[in-house]
C-alpha cells in the first residue's frame, strides 16, 4: 500500500483553497445559472439537509417539553416556541453523567497520549533509522490497522480479565492503544518523511544524538501531524463501543456511548428528552473540538489513506 | 556519536562496547524506538488474534478455562440457521451500503469540488456526521424511526403518502432498510471527503483541454476523473468494505439484532453468543469465521489495486 501511485494530495486545500478557486474559475462561464441550480445546488442541498436532519432532530428532541414531543397532532414536530432545559437538567444532577463523560475523558486523553508516544518512537525508528526489517515492520503495523476490534473483543475480554484489569478503566487505557498506534504511526510516518534528511545530518555532524534530534529536531517540526493524530486518536477513543460495553460493568465506570445506550435505555415513555439530550452532550465536545481543528481533522482522515 | 569523538577513560572495555553498541547501533536503536508500539501490539493485539483462534476450537464459557474440543464449535455454527442469516445479512448489509455510499460519495465529491460559494463551510459541515459518536447519532435514528412517533411517518401521512405509521424497525425488511441507511448516513462523508481530496489533485487544465476537443461531461468524468482517481477509490473502499464488514455499534444501538434476527451481524451475533449467553468458545468461532471474508475483501482491493497501477501504467506513460 505504501507505493500508490497516487498523486501528493495537498491537505490543506482540501477544505480551503483560494489557488483552486482560481483555477477552476477557467470553465465556469460554461454553465448557466439555472443548470448551477439543477445540477448542484439542488442534490447538494438534499445531501446536506439529509446529512444535517438527525442532529436538528437530536437538538430539538432535547429541548422539548414532554408533552409536545409525544403529541403530534397538537403542536407542529418541527419546531418549539417553548423551549425546556428540565431534560438537561435531569441528565446533570439526577444521573451519573458528569461521571460518564468523566470516564471518556479520562480514558481518551490517557489512552491517545500513550499510544501518541509510542508512535512517535515508532515512526521515527521506521522512517528514520531504518534498521533491519523496518518496512517489514512498516507493512505489519499496516495490517494491524485493518484488524477490527469486533474481531478481538472476546479473546480481549479473557485477556483482561486475567489481568484483573475488568471493569476499570484501565482495561480500556491499555486497549485502545490497538486501535490508535498503527493509524498514528502511518500517519506519522508520513509527516516525519517530509522532513529533510540534510537537518538530521547537520545535527548528528554537530554530535546530537538520535534522542536529541528527535526531540529537538523532528518533533518541534511535526507539529501539525502531532495535532492532526492526537485530534483523530481522541476522537476514535470518544467514538470506541465494543470494548467498553465489553469490558466495564459498574455503572459509574461507564464511558459515555456505553451508558447512554444501557442506563438510558428503560420502559419509560418520557425517555426521549434525556437520551436526545444525552446524545448531544455527548456529541458536542467533539463538534467544538473539530471546529477548531477542522484542517487537522481533514488532514489526519486523508492522510491516513492516502499512504 | 557525540562520544565517539571525545576520548575518555574507559575502565572496562567490553562493557563500553556492549553499550555503545546498544546506543548506536541502528538496529539495537531501531530496536528501543519500537519496544513501546511493539509491546501494545503484541499483547493486546497479536496475542489476542491468536488467543481467539484457539478459543474457537474449546468450549469455553465466562468463568471456566474449556477443553479442546476440535472443530466442534464450527459443525455446530454449520447447523445453525441463525448464523448462516447472520452471514447473508453482514454480506447484504456490506454490499449495498458500500455500494451506495461509494456512489453518494463519488457524487458528493464532484459537487462539494464546484466552485461556490459558502464552499469550505459546507465541506466542513457535511463531515459532522463522521465526527459524532456513531452510537450517538444512532440513538437519533432510533428516535427518528419510532414505531409511534417517527416524524417521517408524520411528514408522509400529513403528505397523505401513507395512513398508518410505518413499523420502521419492527419490520423485518424496513429495519434492515434503515440501518443500511444509518450506515450509509455515516459513511458518506469520510468517502466524499477522501475523494474530495484525490479530487483536488487533478489539474483543471485536463478539463479544460478535454472541453477543448470536444467532450461531455460525462465523458470528462469517465475518462479523466475515475482513470485519475481509481487509486484513492481503491483504499477508500477498502477501509469502507472492512469496517461496514465488522460493523457492532450501530446495529447494536438500533435493533440488537431485532426483529427476529434480521438485522443480526456476524459481529453482534458473536458478542450476543460469547457475553450475553457467556458461550465464549462459540462467540470466538463466529468472530473467527469473519477473518476468511476480511482477507477475501483485502486481497481483492489490493489485486484490484495492482491491476489498476498497471493499467495506469500502460496507459500514461
Amino acid at each position: 500500500m505504501t507505493d500508490l501511485p497516487a498523486a501528493k494530495v495537498d491537505l490543506k486545500a482540501v477544505l480551503s483553497s483560494p489557488a483552486r478557486v482560481d483555477n477552476s474559475e477557467g470553465m465556469s462561464y460554461l454553465q448557466s445559472v439555472p443548470r448551477r441550480l439543477v445540477t448542484l445546488y439542488l442534490p447538494l442541498t438534499i445531501i446536506v439537509v439529509v446529512l444535517l436532519f438527525p442532529f436538528y432532530w437530536m437538538a430539538l428532541t432535547s429541548v422539548k417539553p414532554d408533552d409536545q414531543l409525544l403529541d403530534l397532532d397538537r403542536f407542529n414536530p418541527f419546531w418549539t416556541w417553548n423551549p425546556t432545559f428540565k431534560h438537561f437538567h435531569k441528565l446533570l444532577f439526577e444521573s451519573y453523567y458528569p461521571h460518564w463523560l468523566w470516564n471518556t475523558m479520562y480514558v481518551a486523553i490517557c489512552a491517545t497520549i500513550l499510544s501518541i508516544v509510542a508512535s512517535v518512537l515508532a515512526a521515527y525508528a521506521i522512517v528514520r533509522l531504518r534498521y533491519k526489517g523496518a518496512n517489514l515492520v512498516g507493512g505489519l503495523i499496516f495490517l494491524a490497522y485493518l484488524v477490527p476490534p469486533s474481531i478481538l473483543f472476546i479473546p480481549l475480554a479473557t485477556v483482561v480479565f486475567q489481568y484483573g484489569l475488568f471493569d476499570s478503566p484501565l482495561a480500556l487505557i491499555l486497549t485502545y492503544p490497538t486501535i490508535l498506534i498503527p493509524f498514528s504511526t502511518w500517519l506519522l510516518m508520513g509527516y516525519f518523511k517530509t522532513i529533510p534528511f540534510e537537518l538530521e545530518e547537520c545535527a548528528l555532524i554537530d554530535g546530537a544524538s538520535r534522542w536529541q534530534i528527535l526531540t529537538k529536531i523532528v518533533l518541534p517540526l511535526a507539529i501539525p501531524g502531532l495535532i492532526s493524530a492526537f485530534i483523530f486518536c481522541f476522537t476514535l477513543c470518544w467514538n470506541e463501543f465494543i470494548y467498553a460495553l465489553t469490558f466495564l460493568q459498574s455503572t459509574s465506570n461507564k464511558t459515555v456511548p456505553v451508558a447512554i445506550v444501557n442506563e438510558f435505555v428503560d420502559g419509560d415513555i418520557y425517555r426521549w428528552g434525556s437520551l436526545m439530550a444525552g446524545a448531544l452532550a455527548g456529541s458536542l465536545p467533539l463538534v467544538i473540538l473539530y471546529a477548531f481543528f477542522v484542517e487537522h481533522y481533514v488532514s489526519a482522515m486523508t492522510g491516513a489513506v492516502k499512504e | 556519536m557525540a562520544d565517539v569523538a571525545i576520548p575518555r577513560a574507559k575502565p572496562q572495555m567490553s562493557e563500553d562496547n556492549v553499550w555503545t553498541r546498544l546506543k548506536h547501533n541502528r538496529n539495537w536503536l531501531g530496536f528501543w524506538f519500537m519496544v513501546p508500539a511493539m509491546a501494545f501490539l503484541i499483547f493486546f493485539l497479536a496475542y489476542p488474534l491468536g488467543l481467539g483462534i484457539w478459543l474457537s476450537f474449546t468450549d469455553t464459557r465466562i468463568g471456566r478455562v474449556g477443553q479442546f474440543v476440535g472443530t466442534e464449535n464450527y459443525e455446530w455454527l454449520w447447523d445453525d440457521s441463525i448464523f448462516w442469516l447472520s452471514v447473508f445479512n453482514t454480506l447484504l448489509y456490506t454490499t449495498v451500503a458500500s455500494a451506495i455510499k461509494f456512489a453518494v460519495g463519488l457524487y458528493l465529491a464532484l459537487l462539494l469540488n464546484e466552485n461556490m460559494p459558502f464552499k469550505a463551510m459546507l465541506r466542513a459541515m457535511v463531515l459532522i456526521p463522521f465526527i459524532v459518536p456513531t452510537v450517538l447519532s444512532a440513538l437519533a435514528f432510533w428516535w427518528i424511526f419510532d414505531s409511534q412517533f417517527s416524524i417521517i411517518s408524520w411528514s408522509l401521512k400529513h403528505l397523505g403518502l401513507i395512513n398508518q405509521n410505518i413499523n420502521f424497525l419492527g419490520d423485518t425488511t424496513w429495519a434492515r432498510i434503515c440501518v443500511i441507511f444509518a450506515n450509509i448516513w455515516r459513511g458518506v462523508p469520510f468517502v466524499a471527503i477522501t475523494l474530495l481530496a484525490g479530487l483536488q489533485t487533478v489539474s483543471p487544465s485536463l478539463y479544460e483541454a478535454a472541453t477543448l476537443d470536444g467532450a461531455t461531461r460525462w465523458q470528462n468524468f469517465r475518462f479523466i476523473t475515475y482513470p485519475l482517481l481509481t487509486p484513492i477509490i481503491a483504499v477508500v473502499m477498502t477501509f469502507s468494505v472492512l469496517f461496514t464488514f465488522t460493523d457492532f455499534q450501530l446495529i447494536w444501538a438500533m435493533t440488537r439484532g431485532g426483529p427476529v434476527n434480521a438485522t443480526h451481524l456476524m459481529a453482534t451475533l458473536s458478542y450476543q453468543r460469547a457475553i450475553i449467553a457467556g458461550q465464549l468458545g462459540e462467540g470466538a468461532a463466529i468472530s473467527s469465521a469473519m477473518i476468511p471474508f476480511l482477507l477475501a475483501a483485502i486481497m481483492v482491493s489490493w489485486f484490484g489495486l495492482q491491476r489498476r497501477k498497471w493499467q495506469q501504467g500502460e496507459n500514461n506513460d
